[in-house]
């Protein structure tokens, strides 16, 4: 069969125009790739990094006038300077994650801490380590899939690659089958740094594996004012033929953070993606989370569970290119929003002609729990293929007065019935991640909330 | 069951009520004792429903007036978990579905909640599971019915089940029926007021609104009240249920010189 895809309807893919750049340099921008490209690489990498940061140095930050970043305005972002700190401030006395596997990778300002890593039993073919820890790697293998998935050319993508100093490498040969979840521990420590964690994963035709990755604030206990930093982050995960992937992102960054975040993920045919992604840090967080299946029967799954108060706005976009028959997407994205922070959902789906007899489902559901918290809510499905099954929605409700009585006439009382309520909203999403400590510590924070 | 000399459960006196700053409840008196049951009938919007929220303690039915004393405390002082840890209950019209609380979680949750008011022990998730399978057969509910999420995707007999599932564990002092019977094909009917039977003491109270007959031959009231335009107009015995079924209620509301057709 001989099928034509249409261009890649992922974002930003295409080239920007330089000579439009050229002439509307930004200085801001300019001057956060000068800070962060000081490091410099062997041969190929740094032919990619130099181009990256070349790139950047013509691009300009969105505004609120491009239509992807509408209700999500960076402005507060130029207020603050951001400087480059590779010092650990962490002992593994006070680490601050719950270790939740004995295969761990922990990065401190993108910098690998072995003592606080662990390597455990890996079955043989798998690789688990940060990138620099492997001198005898054929740079080639790593080379085919490093900063080459689809809008690779997206501004904070390029910033992060414009920087690429060591990288989380998670490599799966063929039918390789990791039981245990491998945990990915991104910790930011410090006030007005910038950081930038990569993570590519590889899973080879037929593998299998789980990962869970975190993004983290430590906070120096001298310190009483919350941390301001910008933590930009880019995984890209290769699914290929027949292999499983399930993902699970946790993002806690400081509640004053700026935390823009890329998943891109490439599946082949026959393959199984889950992502259970979890935003709940940040005063302006973004995650973009971009999918293309390149081949037929391509299973996509995307939980994604946002909770945020105060003047905290969480942003998620997602975009997922269906390509090819048979195959099948189901979303469902949950924000629970209090105080006057504000939730953005926008979900694209596309269904190019091609892509006959596919199934995709998505919905986005919000909780409001205050008069003052706002939610903008975008699903987006585009078909043109005709025999497909597709459905999309979105919802926005508030606890209701009769449910909390119905609970409160039954002896538990307002604020537990409160709790048990939004718990149970939280639930759908968290009860699909398969390590079941990080569920419990994540049914806590939701506990907490409110 | 009429008791000599039992003790008083309830005692509601000159109870007025608005919702929406609309008076609904217009001088309510009624005096309920243990063992007792008692039917309150009457017509649609004659407050009935009403009444049973306001003795539940339903923040949006504002009590103008009047006094309600529950086993010797002021009732309407409580908040409505303390209404019901301290031994009311209150089986609604239409339960409500909510979607991710696991019935079992809930029913252990509400009834450690009413242990806890009574000075006993919460008891563990194992020995709960025990008293929740024991319950279950007061309703011929199955034990999936306790993995699903509360009420979802319930049929009206389930939920109406699911209810006296609840009052079963909670053991109420005053059972409140809101219309338990609407709705319910016989066998169903015949399952919840056989489980209702089942729960009824020398110690307990039940009051049971409701619109129809029909439940009354399957819970057998001491006592029959018609309730119109926010009072109770007229109470008998059994037998007044009767006469109900085969009158109708504009004989009553016309001797009692409620205007009728309204």
């Amino acid at each position: 069969m001989n099928i034509q895809v249409s261009p890649s309807p992922i974002p930003n893919s295409r080239e920007a125009s330089l000579s439009n750049g050229l002439l509307n340099k930004d200085a801001y921008l300019s001057g956060l790739v000068d800070i962060v490209s000081t490091t410099k690489s062997e041969g190929w990498l740094q032919e990619l990094k130099d181009n990256a940061a070349n790139w950047v140095r013509h691009s300009k930050l969105p505004t609120k006038n491009d239509e992807e970043w509408r209700f999500t305005d960076l402005s507060a972002l130029r207020q603050f300077d951001f400087n480059v700190e590779t010092k650990n401030f962490v002992s593994p006395d006070s680490a601050p994650f719950t270790a939740i596997s004995d295969t761990r990778l922990v990065f401190v300002n993108g910098v690998f801490v072995k003592e606080l890593s662990a390597i455990a039993n890996l079955p043989e073919g798998v690789v688990v380590s940060n990138l620099a820890g492997l001198p005898n790697l054929d740079g080639e293998l790593v080379k085919e899939y490093l900063a080459q998935a689809e809008g690779a050319k997206e501004v904070f993508t390029a910033l992060n690659t414009a920087a690429i100093d060591d990288v989380a490498l998670i490599w799966l040969s063929r039918n390789a089958v990791v039981e245990t979840p491998i945990h990915l521990v991104f910790i930011t420590a410090g006030d007005r740094i910038i950081t930038q964690p990569r993570c590519l994963v590889v899973a080879k035709k037929g593998s299998e594996v789980t990962l869970v990755e975190e993004f983290i604030n430590y906070a120096s206990p001298e310190k009483e004012q919350q941390e301001v930093y910008l933590n930009n982050t880019v995984t890209e995960i290769w699914v290929e033929e027949n292999a499983g992937v399930n993902h699970t992102r946790v993002e806690r960054d400081s509640i004053d953070a700026f935390h823009i975040g890329k998943t891109a993920v490439t599946q082949a045919r026959n393959s199984r993606y889950t992502c259970n992604a979890i935003s709940l840090g940040g005063r302006l967080s973004r995650h973009n989370l971009e999918i293309l299946q390149t081949g037929e029967q391509t299973e996509t799954t995307l939980n994604g569970l946002t909770i945020i108060s105060g003047n905290q706005l969480a942003d998620t976009h997602s975009a997922l290119a269906l390509n090819y028959p048979y195959s099948s997407s189901k979303q469902l994205q949950k924000n629970i929003v209090g105080d006057k922070a504000h939730g953005v959902f926008n979900g694209k789906i596309f269904v190019p002609k091609p892509a006959q007899l596919t199934d995709a489902s998505q919905l986005n559901r919000n909780l409001l729990l205050s008069p003052q918290a706002r939610v903008d809510t975008k699903p987006q499905l585009e078909i043109t293929a005709d025999n497909v099954k597709c459905a999309h929605g979105a919802t926005v409700s508030q606890l209701e007065d009769d449910e909390i009585f119905y609970l409160q006439s039954r002896g538990i009382d307002e604020n537990n019935s409160r709790h048990l309520l939004i718990n149970a909203f939280a639930a759908e999403i968290i009860n699909n991640i398969p390590v079941p400590s990080l569920r419990q510590n994540l049914t806590q924070i939701v506990n907490k909330f409110s | 069951m009429i008791v000599e000399n039992s003790k008083v459960v309830l005692s509601v006196k000159d109870l007025t009520a608005n919702v929406d700053g609309n008076q609904i409840l217009k001088g309510v008196n009624l005096e309920v004792r243990a063992g007792e049951i008692h039917a309150i009938m009457g017509p649609n919007g004659s407050g009935k429903s009403t009444f049973s929220k306001v003795l539940a303690g339903h923040p949006a039915y504002e009590v103008t007036g009047g006094e309600v004393v529950f086993q010797g405390g002021n009732l309407l002082e409580m908040e409505p978990e303390e209404r019901a840890r301290s031994g009311v209950f209150l089986a609604f019209q239409y339960p409500l579905e909510i979607p991710g609380v696991s019935n079992l979680d809930f029913l252990r949750v509400a009834y450690n909640s009413r242990r806890k008011a009574q000075g006993l022990e919460e008891i563990d998730t194992f020995d709960f599971d025990d008293l929740v399978e024991e319950k279950l057969e007061v309703v011929k509910m199955d034990s999936a019915f306790l993995s699903r999420s509360l009420n979802e995707g319930f049929s009206g007999g389930e939920k109406k089940r699911n209810e006296i599932l609840q009052m079963a564990l909670l053991e109420p002092d005053l059972a409140i029926l809101d219309e338990t019977d609407s709705g319910l094909d016989i066998d169903a009917l015949k399952i919840v007021a056989n489980g209702v039977n089942q729960l009824t003491s020398p110690e307990n109270a039940t009051i049971m609104i409701t619109h129809y007959q029909r439940l009354l031959n399957y819970i057998v009231p001491d006592y029959v009240h018609v309730m119109a335009k926010g009072r109770i107009i007229k109470s008998g015995g059994k037998e007044l249920a009767l006469e109900l079924e085969s009158r109708g209620y504009d004989w009553i509301l016309e001797s009692a010189g409620v205007e009728v057709g309204v």
